[in-house]
């Protein structure tokens, strides 16, 4: 633990008047508040540190004994032992703090000199603050609606994840942020998801996207193939002469559309055509001949 | 048909400490809905936690209304621009 400065936290000098701290702190509240920051980490941390400056430099009492021990901060609670018991004992009434309960974010710093929160002002009703998570899923995964437990500061909550959740949606899950503050409602935990690649199956929105191979002899004289969906194996026709990358259209066989069931999009299959290797001189034999023809 | 949750334009002031014309401000310039009915205006508490961010804005960062005003268009264009970047980059994974 270490000594926090709060005028250096502040911008402000030792003298400063309450007016300019006050100039300070809102200066800079305004460039860090999470509300105009949304996801932004640093800028969370600075809030909790300017909040804290101002807590404790626009309090005089705070103030006062913030600067009495500042950097003696280990000292203080012996310090104010002492000064308690002399009062104590010649008779006076101590002029002692008493921690407020507000429950914010302080550093350690803070809660040794001053124990826990204090009082932030206004006591209006705040709801809790939001908190934010990821979820990684396979491809395979974001296609069925499906049930997971998330575990969200050592509460387990469980969630339905509906079909066709987008990578980097984000879904809100009312409440299980937070608690609110001065018996605000709680906040609200957001989750978003991050899809992984998929090996043979690309996803763009609903439509799903797949080169396959196929033989030269198929992709010529046409016929009928077995391919992999995220539904099942599908017979398809193949056309005779089909040409490479040429592609075709399996409708209702690509993505679930997002919160609309039984509705999707479709699958795009892109034919990889495969010339034969390894022939042998017959078939070699055959080639010259069509070439010929 | 859907049923509609609405809190008194009065309650909320009480329970917030905050002025009931902050709100009709709010109202005239667009950023809050208020319904009337039976001559008591209501709030949709939908838009509650976006009313609490214009609270914070107003009484703790001392933002006038349009501060306000210019900051919620900002952040709706930020979070469009968020959300557009993330489209980009799910169709830049078809190319990967």
């Amino acid at each position: 633990m270490t000594f926090v400065d709060y005028y250096k936290i502040l911008g402000i000098d030792k003298s400063a008047a309450p007016k300019d701290i006050k100039n300070a702190y809102r200066k800079l509240a305004r460039k860090f508040h999470p509300d105009l920051n949304p996801d932004n980490a640093d800028a969370k941390k600075n809030f909790q540190q300017i909040n804290e400056a101002n807590e404790v430099l626009s309090d005089p009492e705070k103030r006062k004994k913030y600067d009495q021990y500042g950097k003696d901060w280990q000292h203080a609670e012996e310090f104010e032992k002492q000064k308690h018991y002399r009062e104590k004992s010649s008779g006076s009434r101590g002029a002692g703090y008493s921690g407020g309960t507000s429950g914010g974010d302080y550093s350690d710093f803070f809660e040794s000199i001053f124990g826990g929160g204090g009082n932030r002002g206004r006591q209006v009703k705040y709801r809790g603050e939001d908190y934010n998570a990821e979820i990684r899923l396979e491809l395979i995964d974001a296609y069925k609606t499906h049930q997971q437990t998330v575990s969200v500061n050592d509460k387990k909550i469980r969630i339905t994840i509906p079909a066709g959740i987008e990578n980097g949606q984000t879904i809100k899950i009312s409440g299980h942020g937070s608690p609110g503050i001065n018996g605000g409602p709680n906040g609200d935990l957001y989750i978003t998801f991050a899809i992984a690649n998929h090996s043979i199956f690309k996803r763009s929105g609903i439509n799903l996207y797949a080169t396959i191979e196929l033989n030269l002899y198929t992709a010529v004289l046409g016929g009928e193939i077995t391919i992999n969906t995220l539904d099942g194996q599908v017979k398809l026709k193949v056309k005779p002469e089909t040409q490479n990358e040429s592609k075709v259209k399996l409708k209702g066989k690509g993505f679930p559309v997002y919160k609309h069931d039984g509705q999707f999009g479709d699958l795009l299959v892109t034919w990889s055509v495969k010339v034969p290797t390894n022939l042998t001189d017959h078939q070699k034999e055959l080639f010259i001949q069509l070439s010929k023809s | 048909m859907k049923t509609e949750y609405l809190i008194s334009l009065d309650d909320f002031c009480a329970s917030h400490n905050i002025e009931v014309s902050f709100i009709r401000s709010l109202h005239e310039t667009g950023l809050v809905d208020i319904t009337l009915i039976e001559e008591v205006s209501f709030l949709n508490l939908e838009q509650l936690q976006q009313l609490e961010k214009y609270i914070r804005f107003y009484y703790d960062l001392d933002i006038n209304l349009e501060g306000i005003e210019t900051i919620t268009h900002l952040l709706f264009r930020v979070n469009s621009m968020q959300n557009e970047i993330i489209a980009l980059r799910n169709r830049l994974r078809l190319y990967e």
